[in-house]
């Protein structure tokens, strides 16, 4: 739900049109995430719904352009959302991670290649975004959003460092044994590295 | 044209007999003149000897090291210490600055080896760090600067004058992300300008500002990015990344 609420966030200082939205959402996230004014408006109408926003009528030189206003009840849901912790408290279901672990038990699958190739894909787009910055300078917003997304890139090549530096010490995984009684599940052995 | 830098099949081994310890294995590597190279690696890889047998600090056991088409072992003792001291520049974790001297003197004091007068070679000196932007610590010493100055006036010593080949090793030291990013930026200009660059880090944030970056392992070159993307590429049709 990032779109209505950045929406309603954006329309905080004063009523504004859905072409404007669109334009300043994507300033202000660098134009990493392109929105087109369809969206935009199939958006407000949502949260017009929602009693969130209310439509103030359109625009004398654009018919198609209509003017929105953020509602006392739409500044408190802008707030609320504000100040909700977004960190996922289940790890989120990753592909790469996904790959790796099951890589360990496939017979004849080389662990460190698919390690190693995952690595280089992830530098590859790392230097993509990295040469993006160095082209943005002095553009905060597009910085910021790219240092988010190197952040978790790097997160992701460190993982895969980390497993690498873990299987070079000879560690292996178990094989969990099966659970017999989903009631008794907490106390099974599970897979671990030894 | 030939590469500026170019590793043939080098060798290293430590010791001898059941001691000895090969820290690198036939490794082979081009760098082209404005092209920045990333060593990548875990510590003990043997990234750090690459870069001191590509600085001409370290020979190795067997395979050749070119500078600019030239076999370093060809050249005198002199002649290899000539061409250190004044076409590749070095930054190193320890930095090695020279504590009593201040960080003008720091930069001008290779050129004034090399021959320069000391005058020019002040100017020269000044010139850097006005490049790497601290060029008001110029009479401040050392111990008197912030670390991302120390590292920058390092790096101004490293690039100044002719110099054609740069060597870093972990050029960011412990700086924070923002003071990191700004060094790499600095070796990145000056990359841009037609240096060469190499690179040995452990950290993918710094590797991902080389042009290709070469992945080590036990002494091995295992592997190597493939040329850069675009941005556009980095962004798909329905806005997600």
């Amino acid at each position: 739900m990032t779109i209505p609420h950045a929406l309603l966030a954006l329309l905080a200082p004063e009523p504004k049109f859905g072409l404007r939205l669109k334009e300043e959402f994507e300033t202000r996230t660098g134009a990493v995430w392109p929105l087109n004014v369809g969206q935009v408006y199939a958006t407000l109408g949502r949260l017009e719904r929602d009693g969130l926003v209310e439509y103030r009528g359109g625009s004398d030189d654009a018919p198609s352009q209509k003017l929105y206003e953020l509602t006392t009840a739409g500044f408190k849901e802008l707030r609320r959302w504000l100040h909700t912790p977004s960190v996922d408290e289940r790890p989120p279901r990753d592909e790469v991670v996904i790959k790796v672990m099951v890589a360990l038990t496939v017979p004849g699958v080389d662990v460190g290649e698919v390690i190693q190739s995952h690595r280089r894909q992830t530098l590859e787009v790392m230097q993509g975004y990295t040469r993006a910055k160095a082209d943005a300078a002095g553009d905060l917003a597009a910085t910021m959003v790219i240092d988010a997304e190197l952040l978790r890139l790097e997160a992701a090549a460190r993982w895969l460092d980390t497993c690498e530096a873990r299987l070079r010490r000879g560690a292996t995984l178990d094989t969990p044994e099966p659970v017999r009684d989903v009631g008794t599940a907490a106390s099974a052995k599970p897979g671990s590295i030894r | 044209m030939s590469a500026t830098l170019e590793l043939c099949g080098v060798t290293r081994t430590f010791g001898s007999g059941s001691t000895a310890f090969t820290a690198l294995s036939d490794a082979s590597l081009a760098v082209d003149a404005g092209e920045l190279v990333a060593i990548m690696g875990p510590s003990g890889s043997g990234k750090s000897t690459l870069l001191t047998i590509a600085g001409g600090l370290d020979t190795p056991t067997s395979g050749s090291v070119l500078f600019r088409g030239s076999d370093l072992a060809s050249l005198s003792r002199d002649e290899r210490s000539k061409l250190r001291r004044s076409s590749i520049g070095y930054v190193f974790q320890e930095l090695n600055l020279l504590s009593s001297l201040t960080a003008v003197e720091n930069i001008a004091m290779p050129l004034e080896l090399d021959g320069m007068r000391a005058r020019q070679a002040r100017r020269v000196a000044m010139a850097a760090l006005d490049q790497v932007a601290i060029v008001d610590k110029a009479g401040s010493f050392p111990d008197e600067l912030s670390g991302g100055e120390r590292q920058r006036v390092a790096i101004a010593r490293a690039v100044v004058g002719d110099r054609s080949l740069l060597l870093a090793d972990e050029p960011t030291g412990a700086l924070d992300s923002v003071n990191g990013e700004d060094v790499m930026r600095i070796v990145r200009s000056a990359c841009d300008s037609g240096t060469a660059g190499v690179i040995v880090t452990h950290d993918a944030q710094l590797a991902a500002w080389a042009d290709r970056v070469v992945f080590i392992r036990d002494g091995v070159i295992t592997d190597a990015t493939q040329p850069l993307l675009g941005p556009e590429s980095l962004i798909v049709a329905d806005g997600s990344t």
